[in-house]
């Protein structure tokens, strides 16, 4: 399938002296669900950036298959950033191209438990909706990569902890690829085939690691406290990107 | 102890209705309040023409006699009618002009930076002055007319609009860029929205701005219309008639604002809490 291929040799912001990024390779299995853990600030929403396309200042390039191409992607923002003049279900439709079929929306709206709210304005909703909707738009064009950058930050536990298994529970109904952002291990492992430990600027990757929990096992907190406890025994490097 | 708590409940209940009484008499007169202050208005009016009693300041009366012989000879409707017709057209140029060039110099900061100096230059040329040069440029003629009430009103939108452009939140845009919407998708539902409020702030100051402007380029080059009416009148001292004919056109104005713009208004910010 289409696996996907990042180099990028330099990333600098204009301003800046130093780069932010530097020498960072990274290769995404097709339907691999990878977590990206490293210390606010390293650059991580750059990195999701560039290769979403947004910013194409930096010396490097990105391959899907063997083709120099932008992916196509869905974006799930820190914040929600749905357009407030449009209903739940417009936010959905107007990120579909022409060529797919609206069905689609109607079973991700199921899932997400939200078909009750889909004509509101997203001002009615609350934050926890909101990211659903978010990941429902990003999961609704078939991307073939999905960027997430701390979708569950600033949400109480419960609500995380809720809107986290519906998001496992849509991935394995339709899994994509998935590059995921957090900055907390334990969210990391409970939901990641395998985590990417990135330095503090300039951002490169310290250490990959399989997650061999079942992924029936990763609604056990014990699991993944004590998978937890024996990584950060085993690469003491990790602990101070925390 | 229950004839206690029924005795309790009803004067409650009786209290409770008093209460809605005073309360709906209050919103009946809150309603009731435009019409009373524009009857008070048309007091005071009355009492000092008749206290004055001069030809420079009719009764209402006499004013809206003279109104209804505009109406019936129809050359209020007739002169009315061509004043609102230079309005609808160089309105929609402005407009429509105005949002271009605003959004392209919102967007582009380098266009902006070169246009910056004109836009200060001709948003402080006195509207006279357009109108005059328009005319002696290009005659005594209905484009000149209307393209001098154009240049008055345009970058008043530019401003307007650029600043909305401005404003536009970038992390709209880049989720628009990153889903793919296009030019189309993205100006209609990212970009449109936004500028609604600047819009019609625009037009609203336009209106305002614009008809005052035709009268003039009316008084000074055109053989009918408003502006030369209220010339004709203030030639005859006809007091009356300048007021007839400016009843009707702050009536429509006001028209305007309720059934087209305030709909409008309504419209768009229905998604608001």
């Amino acid at each position: 399938m289409t696996d996907i291929q990042i180099n990028i040799e330099r990333k600098t912001y204009p301003t800046a002296t130093s780069p932010i990024i530097a020498n960072l390779r990274l290769s995404l299995n097709s339907n691999e669900f990878i977590c990206m853990v490293g210390p606010s600030g390293c650059g991580k929403t750059t990195l999701l950036n560039v290769i979403a396309g947004l910013d194409n200042d930096y010396e490097g390039e990105i391959l899907v298959g063997q083709q120099h191409t932008h992916p196509k992607i869905g974006y799930v923002f820190q914040n929600p950033r749905l357009l407030p003049w449009r209903t739940v279900r417009e936010n959905i439709e107007l990120a579909l191209d022409g060529n797919q079929s609206p069905d689609v929306i109607d079973e991700l709206l199921e899932v997400m438990q939200l078909t009750a709210s889909q004509h509101s304005y997203p001002e009615r909703l609350s934050l926890g909706m909101s990211r659903r909707v978010s990941i429902i738009r990003a999961f609704a064009i078939d991307p073939e990569v999905l960027l997430m950058d701390e979708p569950f930050v600033s949400l109480d536990a419960p609500t995380a902890r809720q809107v986290r298994g519906l998001l496992l529970k849509l991935w394995q109904q339709r899994p994509h690829t998935v590059l995921f952002v957090t900055h907390d291990l334990r969210e990391a492992i409970a939901l990641a085939d395998r985590l990417i430990f990135l330095s503090a600027a300039p951002m490169q990757v310290v250490s990959e690691i399989v997650v061999p929990i079942a992924r029936s096992e990763r609604g056990n907190e014990l699991a993944v406290e004590s998978f937890r406890q024996q990584l950060l025994a085993n690469h003491p490097e990790i602990k101070q990107l925390l | 102890m229950d004839t206690l708590r029924s005795s309790y409940s009803s004067a409650s209940s009786a209290f409770y209705f008093s209460n809605c009484r005073v309360g709906t008499f209050l919103i009946n007169l809150k309603k009731l309040l435009p019409t009373l202050s524009l009857l008070v208005f048309l007091a005071m009016w009355q009492g000092l023409a008749v206290y004055l009693n001069s030809n420079t300041l009719p009764t209402p009366e006499v004013v809206a006699k003279v109104f209804w012989q505009g109406c019936v000879s129809g050359q209020l409707q007739f002169h009315l009618g061509v004043t609102l017709l230079r309005l609808v057209v160089s309105f929609t140029i402005a407009m429509l002009l105005g949002c271009a060039i605003g959004i392209v110099l919102g967007r582009s900061k380098k266009l902006d930076a070169f246009f910056d100096n004109w836009l200060v230059i001709f948003l402080n040329v006195p509207a006279l002055v357009t109108i005059i040069l328009c005319y002696v440029w290009f005659g005594l003629v209905e484009s000149a007319a209307i393209l001098a009430v154009v240049i008055n009103k345009l970058p008043n939108v530019i401003v307007t609009i650029r600043e909305g452009t401005r404003a536009l939140d970038q992390d709209l845009l880049d989720m628009a860029r990153c889903y793919r919407f296009g030019r189309r998708k993205t100006l209609i539902h990212v970009i449109w929205p936004q500028l609604h409020p600047f819009v019609m702030g625009a037009t609203r100051s336009g209106l305002a701005l614009i008809w005052k402007i035709i009268l003039v380029v009316e008084l000074l080059g055109r053989s009918n219309g408003m502006g030369y009416q209220l010339h004709l009148f203030f030639q005859l001292f006809d007091v009356a008639g300048i007021l007839a004919y400016t009843i009707a056109f702050v009536a429509v104005i006001q028209l305007i604002e309720l059934l087209i713009l305030k709909p409008l208004d309504k419209k768009a910010l229905r998604w608001r809490r």
